[in-house]
């Protein structure tokens, strides 16, 4: 007893430890810091020459250029290919990869089809689809839609099978019809591998854009690379990278938010983190 | 005169395994009947078909003198874990037997109040401990009105003390309600505490094996139903039932 008293006199703040949550170093940031002022150095002190790797300061200047002569045009345009490409490429997915996870038919009928093309390299469909297309925006944009399709499709099929058969059974309890139960328990309980396929998704679409857009284009990102190595001008290249480092990042960022606040329900490591 | 809950299994099959065979077990109108017995001698599978999960066996069920067969709104299932969906709140959980739109908030709200949760209904299941989701899973047992509410070792997952409480809980709103209970359980001591009927089921496949009446009133002393004879005399039954 009196152990138990003694123990209640604590006061109640001394007995906790107190977790308090410091504004975080942004972390992240120390090593492109830390590359961006070796490169600086480096060329100022003459040990990289500067036609090879420009110093930040100069693709800083490159890039406030291209700001005053048309790279809202050049980041729209890619920006818009994603988009495009995405959707067309993620919803295409979408509804192809729950018919073949819901359907043991359609399953049998497509999947083999699918897995088979998703080996195919992506660059080995780019002259197919110039001599189908030629050099306009429909082969581009087809090219991101396929580098899309796979990474959410893979997400909908593993997402769906995947779910729980205990969830199911009360589904089935309370009577609910296939379209029912696909709505309200199959789809819900699958979105956290849909959301990881679509964020995977749209981040190979901007990788497929680049593909495309170095083989035949007139404005976009991709251009600017091509661009900047025709007329020597490493420190374009290098703005065109930066821009696109910083557009993946920021998408990837909008769809990492998305999916946390879709996903709040789940009871991971990672939300409790983010609580 | 047959029972209001008329089960007779002539044959069901794992495989090639029989896992029931030739059972006939009733259940009256307002009696909480326990299934003991051995892992594995079918217990769960005789839910299941009762609950229309499986409809893949040879016999009939009869409710109230009427054909069963699948899932009815007249027949609840709480499972051995509470099976909450975790995208949905305690009280969509609890209203989810309704057509999407057509839940009953107030209901649900009552129902939480019921089993003494008063207040959750915004909560997430995650935010739960393992004898809070349990009684959720019985809210949700209870939201369509069942004449029959099923129970698959609810409580063995939960702490002795919460264990006792979810017993008690299950107690009242069965007897308030007149509910048939079927419930499996591998505690004695809990079959004694709730039950009217004891029905032991052989390891092998085949009819009950023993039967034992609990006559006790209301409320019922832990203690004495623990002290009785009739704990010795279910434990030899078990013993003999499962021998090997």
């Amino acid at each position: 007893m009196e152990r138990t008293s003694l123990a209640l006199d604590v006061p109640r703040h001394t007995a906790t430890v107190r977790k308090r949550r410091l504004p975080g170093f942004p972390l992240g940031l120390l090593l492109p810091a830390l590359a961006l002022l070796g490169a600086e150095l480096g060329v100022r002190a003459g040990l990289v020459p500067a036609n090879l790797l420009p110093p930040p300061s100069s693709v800083f200047e490159a890039l406030s250029w291209l700001f005053d002569n048309g790279l809202g045009t050049h980041i729209g345009a890619s920006a818009l290919r994603v988009a495009a490409g995405f959707a067309a490429g993620a919803l295409l997915a979408l509804a192809l990869g729950a018919l073949v996870a819901l359907d043991r038919t359609a399953a049998r009928l497509f999947d083999p089809s699918f897995q088979a093309l998703r080996a195919i390299p992506s660059l080995a469909w780019v002259p197919l689809l110039l001599l189908w297309f030629g050099i306009d925006e429909t082969p581009k944009v087809i090219l991101i839609a396929i580098g899309a399709f796979f990474p959410v499709y893979m997400g909908v099929v593993a997402g769906i099978r995947g779910v729980e058969r205990s969830l199911v059974e009360v589904g089935l309890l309370y009577r609910l019809s296939p379209f029912a139960l696909a709505r309200r328990v199959l789809l819900p309980a699958a979105l956290p591998s849909v959301l990881t396929g679509l964020r995977n998704g749209l981040s190979l679409a901007w990788m497929f854009m680049v593909a495309a857009e170095l083989i035949a284009a007139s404005r976009g990102l991709g251009y600017l690379l091509t661009d900047g190595r025709e007329t020597g001008r490493a420190d374009i290249m290098l703005a065109a990278i930066v821009l696109l480092a910083l557009l993946g990042k920021l998408s990837d960022s909008a769809m990492g938010a998305v999916e946390r606040r879709r996903l709040a329900w789940r009871d991971s490591l990672s939300e409790s983190e983010a609580r | 005169m047959s029972a209001f809950l008329d089960i007779a299994i002539d044959d069901k099959r794992h495989g090639e395994r029989s896992v029931l065979r030739a059972l006939r077990l009733g259940v009256d109108q307002g009696d909480i009947v326990s299934l003991v017995g051995a892992s594995g001698c079918g217990k769960s599978t005789l839910l299941s078909i009762v609950a229309g999960l499986d409809d893949n066996y040879r016999g009939a069920l009869r409710l109230d003198g009427r054909a069963l067969a699948g899932p009815s709104a007249d027949v609840g299932l709480v499972f051995q874990a509470p099976r909450l969906f975790p995208w949905l709140n305690v009280a969509q959980n609890i209203m989810f037997g309704a057509a999407v739109g057509q839940g009953d908030p107030a209901r649900a709200a009552a129902l939480l109040e019921e089993v003494g949760l008063k207040g959750y209904g915004a909560a997430l299941p995650k935010q739960l401990s393992g004898g809070q989701a349990q009684r959720v899973a019985i809210a949700r047992g209870l939201y369509l009105e069942p004449r029959v509410l099923l129970l698959d070792e609810p409580f063995s997952a939960v702490d002795a003390f919460t264990r006792m409480r979810l017993q008690d809980l299950l107690a009242t709103v069965a007897r308030q309600r007149g509910l048939s209970v079927l419930l499996v359980t591998h505690d004695i001591d809990e079959a004694l505490y709730l039950s009217d009927r004891i029905v032991l089921m052989d390891s092998a496949p085949g009819p009950v094996r023993a039967e034992f009446t609990v006559e006790a009133p209301w409320p019922r002393d832990r203690a004495r139903l623990a002290a009785s004879p009739l704990k010795p005399a279910i434990l030899g039954s078990l013993h003999a039932a499962h021998a090997f």
